[in-house]
């Protein structure tokens, strides 16, 4: 809808050979990835920035996308990860105070492809039927896109983290200011293990009054219990735990030594690293209203959300307790190792975009920390 | 925490008439409370005065008492019922003022009723202004500045703090009553006085302007382990200034990044929490400075309110049925959504765009301020869905009805420069337009482009119930968005939605026959334009556009609305048309009934309608069909994804109803419910070969056209007042001089009297022809009935239901205003209570002789005339009425189930109706009037149709039944003062008899000149008056002064009415019952006289219907 240049016709061509057409938005190209959706309607600058989106087309069900544009102030990460973005119509225009710049240009700019004009609706039932899979995106013959999105590999069993993980190790010291209010400097050093990791986890550390430091996804486990942390996070991320091998036994080396905290990927790694299991749901939880109970308060957290494989619960049984469950299909969303106080929510508490309901969870993180360090 | 067993009874109040602000939502509300408390096994008893309301149908609660909504009566119920709690928060700002009212009483504590739902502590936090400022001062949210006035001189200084313009809020009245916008001291002056007024605690907030400011507004829940939950976000388009229920409204929020809408979130979080309100659902609007992002809340309602209904409607989420269930103690995570089968406690995504759009009645309000403000004007709404914006706007406009074709152009019907120059007017003159109305403007030479968009300009500026039709112009008269939004600060996004669907009208225009191709007409289609609006842009018919883009393979796509984008799959088929892939009908192979709904409420067609549409559908899910409910109604039950089995929200228009069909291939379709709205598509569809159910099209038109109807009455041998039909003013005046004045004169096909006048003489006739029927834009203005005027008649109305064999009376009602009075603003009585044996015997004789020749097949309304013994029918209308539920009510039969189930196929005497039943009690029917929200308007009653909703009075007699009727009506009867009497001379007799009851019931009379001589003569005390205009003080000033208790006032002739404008005007602000017929003054008198000796007394409709036949019972299956 882009009124600059006229709409030029452009697929989405799935693995199981249905293909949707609507015309090319952002940058022009071809672009492959886990085809999957995301039910929240607000964010999308946030969702094209988040890490854990790397390699997968991403769906928008909101229908209306791009109109508040893009501002500074909101990506979750340096530039985008994801490999596509599909809405159902773009802005022409941009109506926001903060923003400095069309949806457009910041797909093009970042070499993103996108299509729009697509019924995401019947798109987003097509892979709630048949689950997520694997599509490519073009201007090409869609019989040829087909023929590439079969002979492309699948999210199982793909590492993803070094697609996204920082290069160097740094020290972050941004809060969430001014749309959220600092605490106190507890004193207490947090080393984020950068899987992927979203900025405002480490805004939301910051603003319990920790000093954050990040290091690389393979830093191991003796040069970050080096750093003197009082305790260890272990981030979000994309692609399929099981095959982050070397994070598993990273972990496995720092249980016992120093606090943990994981979120999502974090969350699965420290499963795997605690001897448990995890699987791929047929096409995950993405969006921000998912409705998860804390099983030790009994509240209930309306959640963000963005995971497509999930800790089995039956393979925690004697090792940890599970302390979140999701109210729609009872899956793990939080658990304890009972030995070492190790806790992890397959959610996203930091919640950018989505509800801060779950915002106690780095509070608890600093409980944590403070009880071992007492 | 499970529900609670230590309450078991619980007192339920409805929220009364409809009235503007104040709709058939909270009868949605109520429905879905009240059979979510029955569903838990609780016993509700119900009251409310409304009885065209589905939840006072005897099977949703325990006990229904249709009674006044006033304290003392509320005791009387209390005290009989002994309920355990009480639920207030459903039935909008009536039900939560009067549990305040009980509270304050001490009722609630002397008969141990606990409040449930929200506390009085948080309702006051939530309602009274100073509360609340403190309670947002205490979380760190920023309210507007203001100050609370209770004086004239705080106001004031308020004002020298804040600077012009103000913002006036009277507190604790409902849909913004008495509030307004003062641009300088003037103004002010004005509306203060009103605002003060208009308070029931003579309180008013002056607070900063946010005029241009984005507003928005979210639905929250929340459960007594303070689990919190958004429903929906909904951003008004027309921005602060404009009262939201008055707004174009679109959900979900469309201009929020996420972190805005977070904080947004977490306030509304913070302020519900801070409130108090811990079972239920709460309504909060905030407003957003654009340019750098200043969030304010504007207030709270710690209750279920229009905009839940909305939310309810945008979502799938049934907020109030949550909030019931809240209420007795349930946690969220313990309750299911009923549309995917996961929990409740979750917020509901959506991947479609909402658009509300209102209903106006200003042509109904002659002098009416047409300006919106923050004083809710509108009667009605619609409510669209679509996948994106544009379609959603377009199809919202269209659901109107008011004869727009969604975004169409009014450039040569609105003449701009005359529009601007009244927009001038109102400006200088503050308030209303003390001007005459219906002042015939000069005619102008032709505008010049620039003269119109200059004058275009001008007019966007304010706020109006047309505007957005007048922005678009805007936009083609080449007026920049710049320009516009800087004229109207509706946000870019909007305006340049709306400027992609002026762009597509070129497009249009511009695509060549040959060039339609089936992308081609789905781009349009995405856009929202109908088949007959693209006709209209290309010069072509609609019959054929239709035919090619069928041809060309270009067909909307039925998708769900689901609660969650899809994410999980939907068990109830609520449906919505857009133009896209893949089609989720899925429809059944079930026999299967479409009931076609009445649309948006507007005056002449309201709850009633919507009534009969859910009945039809509970009874023909009853027998076994499946039905499907098509509207377009945010606030109604019909409307509801669980009243029938599937649930299409679509506009009422040809197009878009065929499209349904061919989904769906109904066996049969019922056009006779829903009012007008589906009965003027009767025969589109028939042609189109659709089965219509029922009364056949060619028997309606018999009824309708007046030709056809002459030889039908004459056949019968029945008379009618003597009249013609007039295609244009001198036939108008050849009929008139022929049958002699007054005649009655209207438009043939229209609905609430759109348009009907009488007229006195030949000037007032050439009055109607130049300004009356200007107004009237969608009916058929080149036929007009001319009819002799029954001066003195008493009128009645009969509904009967017929099976093409057998005729049964519902009931036959008196009205109590004399002919004239449009029979939808005059009171009714069931069983008629004056006329004699033999005039009762030939209505229903000719009743059942007028059914049975029509042909009819279900429902049929016929409204007699009777003067003397002699008895004209002065129309037939082979549908449901108006009357329908309050009959049935009354009687305990459901008559839209009886008439339903008739068209499905059943006879009278298989379904067991098959004998009238005459109540051997007494029930009155009062019409409510929205005349206090339209400042300047005259309040006499005509045979334009003008009250908004209707009030039930039931009891033994008819005094008491009366009486219960006007004080639900809110009208407080005096036992003492000065009733002041002036009647044309034909009354003049009467009124010496009232005057002497009056004497003798303790009052004192007051009369002007010629009424006191007659009362004089009678030997009736009376005090003399000046009238307006004869020295003063005059009777104005006396009733300023409070020195008037009642007023008994009729009149005759145009002049005589325009003398006494003022009078009713006056007794409408200061609130003194007034009465304009003869027959209406006995009957209050014979009331107060009643209520001296007997004590109001309460009763359930059940148990008046156990009176009635015990067979009427089995008529009613209740709602699944």
């Amino acid at each position: 809808m882009h009124t600059t240049t006229p709409a030029r016709p452009a697929h989405l061509a799935l693995a199981d050979g249905t293909v949707f057409t609507g015309i090319s938005v952002g940058a022009e190209g071809e672009t492959s990835g886990e085809a999957v959706f995301t039910t929240g309607m607000t964010g999308y600058q946030e969702v094209l920035t988040d890490p854990s989106y790397c390699g997968q087309i991403v769906t928008m069900t909101a229908p209306q996308i791009g109109n508040t544009g893009v501002n500074d102030e909101d990506p979750e990460t340096s530039h985008p990860y994801l490999s596509g973005f599909i809405m159902r119509e773009l802005s022409p225009v941009v109506s926001n105070w903060r923003s400095n710049s069309s949806l457009h240009d910041y797909l093009v700019k970042h070499n993103i492809v996108g299509l729009a004009n697509i019924d995401t609706r019947t798109l987003t039932r097509h892979i709630r039927d048949h689950g997520a899979q694997t599509g490519v995106i073009g201007t090409g013959d869609p019989a040829a896109l087909v023929a590439k999105a079969k002979a492309a590999p699948s999210m199982e069993g793909l590492d993803l983290t070094g697609n996204v993980t920082t290069k160097e190790r740094y020290a972050w010291s941004e809060s969430g200011a001014p749309w959220t209010t600092a605490q106190q400097d507890t004193g207490l050093h947090v080393v984020a293990v950068d899987f992927g990791v979203k900025r405002n986890i480490l805004r939301c550390l910051v603003d319990v009054g920790c000093k954050v430091t990040v290091v690389p996804a393979r830093t191991s486990a003796a040069d970050i219990l080096a750093l003197k942390p009082s305790g260890v996070f272990l981030s979000n991320g994309p692609g399929d735990p099981a095959a982050a091998t070397y994070a598993i036994e990273t972990i496995q080396q720092l249980v016992g030594k120093t606090p943990l905290f994981g979120i999502c990927l974090g969350h699965q790694l420290l499963a795997l690293a605690l001897g448990c299991k995890t699987y791929k749901l047929k096409f995950g939880h993405r969006g921000l209203n998912q409705p998860v109970k804390d099983l030790s308060t009994g509240r209930i957290e309306i959640t963000t959300q963005n995971h497509g494989f999930c800790v089995d619960v039956e393979s925690m049984a004697g090792k940890c307790t599970m302390t979140h469950v999701h109210l729609n299909d009872g899956t793990c969303q939080g658990f304890e190792h009972t030995e070492t106080g190790a806790f992890a929510v397959q959610y996203h508490p930091e919640a950018a975009a989505g509800p801060h309901d779950s915002r106690y969870l780095f509070e608890r993180f600093v409980e944590r920390m403070n009880a071992a360090r007492a | 925490m499970p529900r609670r067993d230590d309450i078991k009874k619980i007192l339920l109040i409805g929220s009364g008439p409809i009235v503007i602000g104040q709709a058939c939502e909270f009868d949605y509300s109520g429905t879905q409370g009240a059979k979510a408390l029955m569903e838990e096994g609780y016993e509700v008893i119900l009251v409310n005065s409304n009885p065209a309301t589905i939840m006072t149908d005897p099977e949703f609660a325990t006990r229904t008492y249709i009674e006044p909504l006033v304290p003392s009566v509320l005791e009387a119920i209390i005290a009989r019922e002994r309920p355990d709690a009480l639920l207030p928060t459903l039935g909008g700002q009536t039900a939560l003022n009067l549990a305040l009212d009980l509270d304050g009483q001490g009722i609630l504590t002397k008969y141990g009723v606990e409040l449930i739902g929200a506390k009085v502590e948080a309702i006051r936090k939530g309602e009274e202004r100073d509360l609340f400022k403190q309670a947002m001062a205490k979380i760190g949210v920023e309210c507007a500045r203001a100050w609370t006035a209770k004086t004239y001189d705080q106001a004031v200084a308020a004002v020298e703090q804040l600077g012009f313009p103000v913002v006036l809020r009277p507190s604790l009245t409902m849909g913004g009553t008495g509030g307004g916008i003062a641009y300088n001291r003037e103004e002010f002056d004005r509306a203060i006085h009103w605002a003060f007024q208009m308070s029931p605690v003579h309180e008013c907030l002056i607070e900063e302007s946010l005029l241009g400011w984005k507003e928005f507004e979210l639905e929250v829940i929340r459960d007594t382990a303070d689990n919190f939950i958004v429903v929906c976000t909904i951003e008004n388009l027309d921005p602060m200034g404009v009262h939201t229920g008055d707004s174009i409204t679109v959900a979900p929020a469309m201009t929020l990044t996420d972190r805005e809408y977070q904080r947004m979130r977490n306030a509304a979080r913070d302020i519900i929490r801070e409130i108090g309100v811990e079972t239920g659902g709460s309504n909060i609007q905030f407003s957003l400075n654009p340019a750098d992002g200043r969030l304010i809340v504007i207030e709270m309602n710690p209750r279920v309110s229009r905009s839940s209904a909305l939310a309810s409607k945008a979502t799938g989420y049934p907020i109030a049925k949550i909030a019931a269930k809240l209420a007795v103690g349930y946690r969220l995570d313990e309750l299911r959504n009923d549309i995917t089968g996961t929990s409740a406690a979750f917020e509901p995504t959506i991947d479609y765009v909402v658009t509300k759009v209102p209903r106006f009645a200003f042509e109904k309000f002659a002098g009416a301020d047409p300006r919106l403000t923050t004083q809710m004007k509108s009667v009605g709404e619609a409510m669209a869905i679509a996948k994106t914006f544009k379609e959603s706007l377009q199809k919202a406009l269209r659901s109107l009805e008011t004869g727009h074709d969604g975004l169409d152009s009014m450039i040569g019907k609105v003449d701009y420069r005359d529009l601007a120059a009244e927009m001038r007017e109102l400006a200088n003159a503050g308030e209303a337009r003390s001007a005459n109305p219906n002042a015939v403007r000069d005619e102008l030479p032709p505008a010049t482009e620039e003269e119109l968009r200059d004058a275009v300009l001008e007019v966007i500026r304010t706020p109006l119930g047309e505007r957005i039709w007048y922005v678009a112009d805007a936009m083609r008269l080449g007026l920049g968005l710049d320009e516009i939004h800087a004229a109207t600060k509706i946000d870019p996004w909007f305006l340049r939605q709306m400027r992609e669907i002026v762009d597509g009208e070129q497009q249009i225009v511009a695509g060549a026959a040959s060039d339609v191709d089936a992308d081609t007409w789905q781009a349009w289609k995405t856009l929202g334009f109908t088949d007959s609006r693209i006709a209209t842009l290309r010069g072509a018919s609609t019959v054929d556009t239709r035919k090619a883009r069928k041809a060309a393979g270009a067909a909307p796509v039925f998708a769900r609305v689901d609660t969650c984008a899809a994410e999980f799959a939907s068990l109830t088929p609520y449906l919505y048309s857009t133009y896209g892939r893949a089609s989720e009908a899925s429809p059944t192979k079930k026999r299967k009934i479409m009931i076609l709904g009445g649309g948006p409420n507007r005056i002449g067609q309201g709850i009633e309608f919507d009534y009969c549409c859910v009945h039809a559908s509970f009874a023909l899910k009853a027998v076994g069909c499946e039905t499907i409910m098509v509207n377009c109604n945010p606030e109604t039950v019909s409307t509801d994804y669980d009243t029938s089995d599937r649930l299409y929200f679509e506009p009422l228009t040809f197009e878009d109803v065929m499209h349904i069909i061919e989904e769906e291939r109904p066996d049969g379709v019922i056009v006779q419910f829903g009012g007008q709205t589906p009965l003027k598509l009767a025969v589109a569809l028939s042609k189109a070969g659709v089965p219509i159910l029922g009364t056949s099209a060619d028997a309606i038109d018999r009824a309708e056209d007046r030709e056809r109807f002459e030889e039908l009455l004459t056949k019968l041998n029945l008379q009618r007042p003597e009249g013609g039909i007039a295609t244009g003013m001198q036939e108008a005046f050849d009929v008139a001089e022929r049958i002699g004045y007054p005649v009655v004169v209207r438009p043939s096909y229209v609905l609430g009297g759109r348009a009907m006048e009488i007229c006195h003489s030949p000037t007032e006739l050439r009055r109607y022809f130049q300004v009356a029927l200007e107004a009237v834009r969608d009916a058929d203005t080149q036929t007009i009935l001319v009819d002799r005027f029954l001066r003195d008649a008493i009128e009645v109305d009969v509904d009967a239901v017929c099976d093409g064999k057998r005729v049964v009376i519902g009931g036959v009602m008196q009205h109590i205003e004399e002919a004239g009075v449009h029979s939808g603003d005059s009171s009714q009585v069931l069983p008629a209570h004056s006329l004699p044996a033999d005039v009762l015997a030939t209505i229903r004789a000719s009743t059942s002789a007028l059914a049975l020749e029509i042909g009819v097949i279900g429902l049929m309304n016929v409204q007699f005339a009777v003067q003397g013994k002699d008895v004209y029918i002065i129309e037939v209308n082979p549908r449901a009425s108006r009357t329908v539920p309050f009959i049935s009510k009354a009687i305990g039969v459901p008559l839209a189930q009886v008439a339903a189930k008739v068209m499905a196929g059943a006879t009278l005497d298989e379904i067991g109706f098959t004998r009238e039943i005459v109540p051997e009690y007494v029930a009155v029917k009062e019409s409510v009037f929205p005349f206090v929200k339209f400042p300047g308007v005259d309040t006499i009653l005509t045979p334009e149709m003008r009250s908004t909703g209707e009030v039930m009075g039931i009891a033994k007699t008819f005094p008491e039944a009366f009486l219960k009727a006007l004080m639900s009506a809110k009208t407080v009867l005096p036992d003492e003062g000065k009733v002041f009497i002036s009647v044309r001379d034909a009354d003049k007799a009467a009124a010496s008899a009232l005057g002497r009851q009056l004497v003798d019931l303790g009052f004192e009379i007051v009369a002007t000149s010629g009424t006191r001589d007659a009362l004089t003569r009678d030997g009736v005390p009376a005090e003399l008056v000046a009238k307006v205009g004869e020295g003063r003080p005059n009777i104005v000033d006396r009733l300023r002064n409070g020195e008037i208790a009642m007023v008994f006032n009729t009149t005759e002739g145009a002049q005589a009415i325009r003398d006494s404008r003022s009078l009713r005007r006056q007794t409408l602000m200061s609130e003194v019952p007034y009465f304009t017929t003869i027959a209406a003054a006995s009957a209050v008198v014979t009331a107060i006289a009643a209520r001296r000796t007997n004590p109001i007394s309460v009763r359930s409709i059940q148990e008046y219907h156990e009176q009635t036949a015990p067979r009427a019972k089995t008529l009613v299956p209740p709602a699944g």
